[in-house]
Parts: structure tokens; sequence; C-alpha cells
């Protein structure tokens, strides 16, 4: 066994190890993960390497570099890796390419234990099992609000306002913050904010953009809002920077994404002023609309196509074995899990509220990545002030469809 | 020396270059010379944890049909090179057509991601390439006169700046110049501005990845031209001494014209680093007032979907624009190779 | 030594080039000393938003530890993280990458110093063009095939790969430096009868260390600071230390252990310091100044 990541997790392991036995119940296979580097994963991981032993063997790189392996190593056949754990961003390369296999038939076979929301599905074929969520949501201070005589924000424009009047009252300068760096967090607001309001990406059926209209305009104006009120950095801000911020008192509202929750929350790094009063809350509505303006991320695992059946099964069972209830129950607090054994914490609130809001997933489609990415690097100029907000969603149209051109996706 | 003792004295390091870099180099001009072929879109529903969605998939079976007639995809000969994520000869002819005054045509024209990242890139090769040769000229000639005991640790405080990993190193330093760290506190009361950041603005933005691109590099033209300084031979110098010459004239005509192949050697690997500034942009998230080519590049090849054949492009627009810059330099490198020939 | 009497200068113009070597000194020790004395504070010290005074006394440090020093983060990232195991692939990577590359450098630029023909010059300005790529794009390339033919993931590939990469730099460094030794030297001991490998063994060998030593410095630190290629070609149990260090930091969604980081770097620099003083010696000493006499 070439398993690696023991001391960090060797606890858990030892935890949750007493209902797993050698081989998972399998004769044989090799199991081999790709993903992401960090807790939750780890945990399920070292549940996978449990099954290792009666001609199973259990092998893992988890890396920050997982994204830019994937495609490369599912691709070579027989492929590298027998599964790679995935985002819905991320599993949208796989799938372009054909990469994974349905598990429909291994659902059947070994997943009585899943919860029916944990199966992602594709034209009708489950291509992956989610096994945690995510969310950018809103954290206020309470203490603060309170003082200052504002009510709990739920729109975008009540956080402005509540922000300008702080501002106003010479309560804190710059009391709000997003993750705003230009680049895939830029991005990513944008997206929000743009299904918050409403919007469609692209015209129904098609690769052709269609963010170049009112809806657009709204959402930038609002992002330009919202960034009058933060600090003058905001193009710098990524999650580390807002957290930090946060942490640090200075702050009073600002959208961060869930599962940076549990840190802010703990003992580590803030005052117990700044914890105690720090209240989760779901993501707000803007203009006017009933959803969240936010996006619903899962991370779950996909199954190689270039592997051999059995491997293919070995892996799932393995994989299965790495969210059994009482592994989810001992890591409870390290993700928002979706598989069962999970109780809901403090930390995952905001998470929860938004997701019962009827906030929408982010979109699954084969040409989002390229939209995210024009509208990383095309829209500071006009959050700088630099430029009209038709001209940046121009940018990022023509930006887009340069990259979709390339691509094969228009034509 | 004969052709066959150089073929055998050279062969182990061409051999290693060929494959892992001429190679990759021509399978990189042929996929930017492609474009993918174009995908079959059809609708269908997708569920997940939070409901089901009609999105858009790419029939996979009718697109690898496609792919299996012609494997490196359409051929697009020089497209790549000139839509609008490239070189955008046809933008470019559109805001010269409709640009009022050269004013607005050149603010038009730093509207594409290309010629944004292509004057930056310009601006930091212009001014970090002849800092960093002249201060690392000055360290090296001070730590040469240090009494020798001290020159050691001396010489390894001024690897510093290359050793500490440029991950962390520009982690740390982003922090140090934040509105509230201890750089950027300092110059608010410096400047008596306390509204002064380094992170907001453009200009002070580009000023900070200056100041760090020469203070990273400055130590590797220290320690060549140090070492360089240790084989300028004593009796030449001893001789210019005793006929007459000042210190000065001393370092100008003995030991800068000894120098000289290693000045031509710093100012090539400094013009091609430089031209290829990447590390300090993502470093000091500077993304938003300074790009690059190399940070083109690695935004294509970091999205969700990989832009292969647009991130080649850009690498062979960079190989050229370090050909370019490079002319001068090796001009005269070639007036010296055949002189010595003579 | 001739030194003496060559740097005999006046007391204003020591003064002056003192001074600005400490000056610079200071510019270049001091980040370097920040994050020494911060590794061994908590991370809501050394990155403090609220003071950067923090980073000094260690007010947080205080708070959660219970003393104004910690060695949390050696700590985590030694003995939780087991750092010592991408430590010693780094050192097996380094040492093999500058073993190779001097090897087939020195060669190799010795060739094209001595080498009078215009295809010596093209070489080295096709090395120089190869050079120009940006490493993110080659490794880009790599993946596929590596990955089609089981290469990838193993500590020789990589080695190998960042050999190639170095090479157009190493061969133009030595070259250089080559130039600087008098042809006289190895084309005397060929008219006593040495074949020109022979020369180079016994005549050049001895008299190149300076310039050797240094390109071998230049290499390593290559090596020893890559990320594009170890974190793209290396599997985990193979893994360096700076994508180890990488792994640290967290992403968009996840909080890292900076503090990890931080200390990991500092302790890495360590055995730099070791090795810049043992070798900075070998710079200074057996010069060519004696040689050039024989």
């Amino acid at each position: 066994m070439t398993f690696l990541r023991t001391t960090a997790l060797a606890s858990a392991a030892i935890f949750a190890g007493s209902a797993a036995f050698a081989g998972c119940g399998l004769s044989g296979g090799n199991v081999n993960i790709l993903g992401n580097d960090f807790a939750a994963i780890q945990s399920v991981v070292a549940g996978a390497a449990e099954c290792a032993g009666d001609g199973v063997t259990v092998e893992s790189n988890l890396t920050t570099e997982h994204r830019d392996l994937q495609v490369a190593a599912l691709t070579a056949n027989p492929a590298q890796y027998t599964s790679a754990i995935v985002a819905n961003s991320s599993i949208v390369p796989l799938i372009n390419e054909d990469l994974i296999r349905p598990l429909d038939d291994l659902v059947a076979k070994h997943g009585q234990n899943l919860n029916p929301t944990q199966l992602i599905t594709v034209d009708g074929k489950v291509m992956a099992i989610a096994f945690m969520a995510n969310a950018q949501h809103l954290y206020y201070r309470s203490d603060i609000l309170e003082a200052a005589g504002i009510e709990p924000p739920t729109t975008y424009e009540e956080v402005i306002a509540a922000a300008q009047k702080l501002e106003a009252d010479g309560v804190m300068q710059n009391p709000y913050a997003m993750n705003s760096q230009t680049g895939w967090n830029l991005g990513e607001e944008f997206v929000n904010m743009y299904l918050g309001h409403g919007g469609q990406f692209f015209e129904p059926g098609t690769a052709r953009p269609s963010i170049n209209n009112e809806t657009g305009v709204a959402t930038l104006n609002t992002l330009k809002a919202l960034a009058d009120v933060s600090n003058p950095d905001f193009l710098t801000f990524d999650s580390n920077a807002t957290a930090a911020l946060w942490e640090s008192g200075s702050l009073a509202l600002a959208t961060m994404w869930g599962s940076r929750a549990a840190p802010i929350l703990d003992d580590e790094g803030s005052t117990e002023e700044v914890t105690s009063t720090t209240v989760l809350a779901a993501a707000p509505t803007v203009a006017g609309g009933n959803t969240p303006a936010s996006t619903l991320w899962w991370d779950g695992f996909t199954i190689a196509k270039n592997i051999s059946d059995e491997d293919a099964e070995a892996t799932f069972v393995a994989l299965l074995n790495g969210m059994t209830e009482d592994r989810i129950a001992a890591n409870n607090d390290l993700a928002v899990w979706l598989a069962p054994g999970y109780t809901p914490g403090a930390t995952a609130e905001g998470v929860f509220a938004t997701a019962t809001a009827g906030a929408r997933p982010y979109p699954m489609i084969p040409f989002m990545g390229l939209m995210h990415t024009a509208l990383g690097n095309e829209l500071s100029d006009f959050l700088q002030g630099n430029e009209s907000a038709e001209q940046a969603l121009a940018d990022v149209e023509a930006a887009y469809t340069a990259a979709a051109r390339e691509q094969g996706f228009l034509n | 020396m004969p052709h066959k003792t150089f073929f055998w004295f050279i062969l182990p390091s061409l051999a290693a270059m060929l494959l892992f870099i001429a190679l990759p180099i021509v399978s990189v001009a042929i996929q930017s010379l492609h474009i993918e072929h174009e995908q079959v879109l059809i609708t269908v529903e997708n569920c997940g944890p939070f409901g089901c969605e009609q999105e858009t998939v790419v029939d996979t079976a009718a697109t690898a049909e496609l792919r299996q007639a012609q494997p490196l995809g359409r051929f697009n000969g020089l497209g790549t090179y000139f839509d609008r994520g490239h070189l955008a000869t046809a933008e470019v002819a559109e805001i010269w057509r409709t640009a009022d005054g050269i004013r607005e045509f050149f603010s038009r024209l730093m509207n594409l991601p290309f010629y944004k990242a292509l004057v930056f890139t310009l601006a930091y090769t212009a001014i970090v390439t002849p800092s960093v040769i002249l201060l690392g000229m000055a360290i090296a000639l001070g730590v040469n006169a240090l009494p020798r005991m001290f020159r050691g640790p001396t010489i390894f405080v001024s690897l510093l700046p290359m050793i500490v990993t440029p991950l962390i190193g520009s982690l740390i330093l982003f922090w140090m110049i934040d509105a509230e760290g201890i750089i950027g506190k300092t110059l608010q009361v410096l400047f008596d501005d306390p509204e002064l950041s380094l992170k907001a603005s453009p200009t002070l933005t580009w000023i900070t990845l200056f100041v760090y691109g020469i203070w990273h590099s400055a130590p590797f033209a220290f320690v060549v031209f140090y070492a360089g300084l240790q084989t300028v031979p004593g009796e030449t110098l001893e001789a210019a001494m005793v006929d007459g010459a000042s210190r000065w004239e001393r370092i100008r005509y003995v030991v800068i014209p000894y120098m000289a192949p290693l000045v031509v050697f710093v100012t090539l690997i400094q013009l091609m680093d430089n031209f290829r500034v990447f590390e300090p942009i993502v470093g000091f998230s500077a993304e938003a007032n300074a790009t690059s080519l190399s940070y083109i590049i690695y935004s294509d090849l970091r999205g969700d979907v990989a832009r292969f054949g647009s991130a080649a492009a850009t690498s062979l627009l960079t190989i050229v624009g370090v050909a370019i810059l490079l002319t001068p330099v090796l001009i005269r490198t070639w007036r010296d190779f055949n002189r010595k020939r003579a | 030594m001739s030194a003496t009497a060559a740097t005999r200068r006046s007391p204003a113009l020591i003064a002056f080039s003192t001074g600005f070597v400490i000056l610079w000194v200071v510019l270049a020790s001091f980040p370097f000393l920040w994050t020494l004395w911060g590794s061994f504070k908590v991370q809501g010290d050394f990155f403090s938003k609220a003071d950067w005074m923090n980073a000094l006394w260690g007010t947080r440090t205080l708070v959660e530890t219970g003393a104004t020093f910690t060695g949390q983060a050696y700590h985590g990232a030694w003995v939780e993280q087991d750092f010592w195991r991408s430590a010693l692939n780094t050192m097996i990577v380094v040492v093999f990458t500058v073993i190779v590359s001097l090897t087939f450098g020195t060669l190799g630029g010795y060739a094209l110093a001595r080498s009078g023909f215009r295809y010596a010059f093209w070489l080295l300005m096709i090395a120089l063009i190869f050079r120009a790529m940006p490493h993110i794009t080659l490794v880009s390339g790599y993946l596929l095939p590596f990955f089609e033919w089981n290469l990838w993931g193993h500590l020789p590939t990589a080695v190998i790969v960042l050999v190639a990469i170095n090479q157009p730099f190493t061969l133009w460094m030595l070259h250089s430096f080559f130039l600087n030794i008098p042809k006289d030297l190895d084309e005397s001991a060929m008219v006593d009868g040495c074949t020109r490998f022979q020369a180079f063994r016994h005549v050049i060998v001895p008299v190149m260390w300076p310039g050797v030593i240094t390109t071998g410095l230049f290499s390593f630190l290559l090596a020893y600071n890559d990320f594009a290629v170890t974190a793209m070609l290396l599997s985990q149990e193979n893994q360096t230390m700076v994508p180890k260090i990488a792994s640290f930091l967290g992403s968009t969604f996840e909080e890292g252990n900076v503090m990890f980081a931080v200390a990991a770097v500092v302790s890495a620099t360590a055995p730099l310091f070791v090795l810049v003083m043992f070798f900075q010696r070998q710079i200074v000493s057996g010069l060519t100044a004696g040689a050039v006499k024989g």
C-alpha cells in the first residue's frame, strides 16, 4: 500500500475503521484516485484506502494541480487513475472528452445507502456521486448592524444601503467585502449576481453568448455598487484576503464561501467579539428576484472509462467506503456533507439557507468555463471606472467568442 | 575543433534538448495551426443535489467520429494568431479606422488583451533588465572589496531573494505591502498619505512589480559577475596600476572588457526571463492592472476548459518576441564570434 | 597575492562601497528575517490585518498558545504533514539534476567555446530560442505522452525534464566562462600529445570550477524552486517541497495552513546556507590567475 497521507487522518481512520475489512468484500482490483488536496477529500480517500488488501490495491494522488492533470491522465489507455474527484465545473472537460463512465449499474449494485440527491445525472445517466456541497453566502456582524439600527439584509440592495449607512455614520470605512480578485473569483461573482438577476448566459440550445443586455448591465452596476463599499484593494481579494479581513474585525458584511465558515468561527485568528457575533445567512437576492444570487457547488467522484470493469467496481466500492455513515459522522465538521450520516452544524447554516432558498447550481455547460474565464479577465476595467458596462460586456462576449470558436463550439 | 570531436562533446546536451524541447516546440507549433472540431451540441436534462436543469452537452459519439477522421482538429492556418485573443488584426484595423486621434487609438488598443499584456511585458523588460545588471555589478564590486571573511555570509544573504521560493516570497511580501502591513504602513507615513495603497492604483502596482523584479533578479547578476571578477587576472590589473590607471579606469578598461561575455550572458538571460514575467503577477494578485504574455498562457491553460491551441499560439509569439528582443545582443555576439575565428 | 596591491584605495571609497553593500544586505535579508521571526508566531499575528506590530510582539500567539513564541508551524509541517519526505525527494531531484546538467553542460559548453565553426554559433542561438518557450506550455505538452508511456510520476522523469529545460542556460553560461579560459592552455596540452578529451580532462577541468560551481548553483536553484515541472509531473509519493508547500496554502474553497508553508520555507533555507558557505571558497579560490602563468 502506497497511500501516504497517514498522519493527519490516522485518528479518523482508526475511529471509522472498525466497520471496514480488508478488500471490502471485493475479489480484487486496482484503485487509484486523483483529487484536490484538502481535509474532506483526504478523509474520503482515507476511507477508500481501508479497502486495500486481499488483492485490492488503493493508491491516490491528492494535489492542488488535479484539474490540469485529469484530462491527460484519464485519456491514457489504461487510464492512470481509476477515479477523478471533481466539482460541477471540473467534471465538464471529462464529460466533453467522454472520459468517464456511466455509473447506473454500479449504483444499482452497491449504492443502496446513497442519498438520491447525491447522484449527478447527465442525460439520465449517473456520471458522478456527489459527497459535499458549498456555496457563497452572506456573513454579517449582528452587533455592528444592531448598534447602527440596521435590520439584517436579505437583498443586495439592502446590503449596499446598510454598508453606505455604516460609512455615512462613521462606524466603519469599507464595511463590505467579496471575493473579487480579477480572474476566477471575479468571474464567479458575476455568475452569481447574473443568475440572481435571472440572466441567461447563452442563447438556449446554442453556444452563442447573451450577456450584453440590460440584465448584464444591471448585474455590473450592482457589482460596482458593492465594490464602492469595499476596500479599494478589492481587485486583489481572494478567499484568504476576505477571511483575514473578517477575522480582524474590519468588516460588517461579506459574501464568502460556506467552506470558510468553520475556520472563521473557530478560536484561531480572531477575537471572541468577532466570532460570537458573526451570523451566517442565506445569500441575498437581488433586483426583486426570488432566488439567492449565488451558485451551489458540489464535489463528487467520477470513474474513468479507460479501465477494466473490475477496477471500476473496486473503485466505486472503495470510495463508498470513504463515505460511510460512521466516517461522515466522525468527520462531520469538515464539510457540508451530502451523504447520509451528516448532522448540519452551525457552520453549515449559510450554505443550507442558501440551498433551501432555491439558489441554482453552477451551470454544467460545456463552454461555461470559457465564459467564466472571459468574465474574470475582462470586467476589472469597468469596476475600476475605466470603461462603460456595455463596453465591458462587449469585451467579454468578444473574448468568449474567440475562445469558443477555437474550441469548436461556435463557427 | 574537428566536427567529429565537437559532435561527441555536444551529443548528450543536444539529445536532451531535441527530445524535450525541440520536439514539443514542433508539436506546439502544429497544434497552434489547428482548432478543435465542431462540437455537436445537444440539450439534455442534468440532475444533481440541487434539482434538475435543462443544459447543453457535447454529443461525444458524434464529436468522436469527427475527431477520428482528423485527429489534429480543423486546420485553421494562422487564424488563431490573428484572432482577438492574440494579434487581433481585424480589431486593430477597426480601431484604427474609427479612432479619433492617436490617443484614443492607444487607449482602445489597450483594451485588447494581447496588447495590454505586451505593453506591460515590454515595460517590465526595459526597466528591470538594465537595473538588474547595474545593481548586480555594483554589488559584485562592493562584495569583492570586502575583507575575505565577510564575503561568504554576504554572498549567502545576497542570494536570499532568489532562494526563498517565489510562491512564499511573494505571498509574504504581498502581506508586507498591504495597507495594514509593515511596508505599506511605513510608506503611508513616509508619503503622509493614509489612503495610499500599493494594490489599488495601476501605477503603484507596476512600480511594485518592477521593484520586486529587480530585487528578485539582482542576486543572479551579482553571483555571475562576482564569479567573473575572480577570474580577472591580477597581473593585468597590476600592469594597469603601474601604468598609472585610476581605480575607475581599471574597472572601465580592464575589468569590464574582461567581463564582457558574462555581461552579454546576463543580458540575454535577463531579457528572456523578464519577457516571460509571470510569478510576481500571480503572487501579487496584480492581474487587474498588469498582465503579461506568460499570464495569458497561464490563464488559457488553467481554465476549466484548457485552451491549448490559444496557449500554443501565445507561446510561439513569445518566442518570436524574445528573438526580436535578443537580436541586437546576438548581432554583437556574432561579430565577436567572427572576430575570434579570424 | 597581487590582490592586496590592486585593491588599495581611498577611505572614502571603502566607506561608500561598504555602506552600499550593507544597504543591499539589509534589503536582501529583511523579508527573510521577518519571515524567520514570524514563523514562530500564529497565522493571526504573522498575517495580521489588524496591526502589523502583532507580528513583532506575538499578541495573538500569546492568546492562542500561552507564549509569545510557538513551534506549532514547524511541528505541523515536519511531523504532522511529513514534510521530510518532500525534502528527501527534493534532495534526490536536485542532486541528480545538478550532476547531470553540469556533466552535459561542461562537455557541450566547452565544445561550443572552442569550436570555430559557424554552426556552433547557430547551435547556441537555437538553444537560446528553445529557452524562450514558456515552461507551462512545455509541461502541458508532456502530460499525455508521459501518461501513455507510463513515464509520468517518477523522479527520473522529472530529473531529465529539468535537465533538458535547464540545458540552454547551462550551455550558455559555461560557454561564457570557457571563453574566459585562455585557449593556449588546452592547445599547448594538445601539442604535447593529449587528445582533445584528455586536454579537457587534465587541463581544463582543474581550472573550470568557479564557472562550474556558479552554474551549478543556478541549476540547483532552478530545480529547487521549480513548481511548473514538479507539480505537474510527479505523483504524490514523489512530491517535492515546492508543490508540497503550495498544498499548504489552501485554495479558494479551503483554508490552508499558511504557517506550515512559512515554517517549511524557513527550514528549507538552512541547508542552502551550509552549501553556499562551503562552495563560496571554491568560487574564490583555485582560480585561473595562477593557471595562466603555466
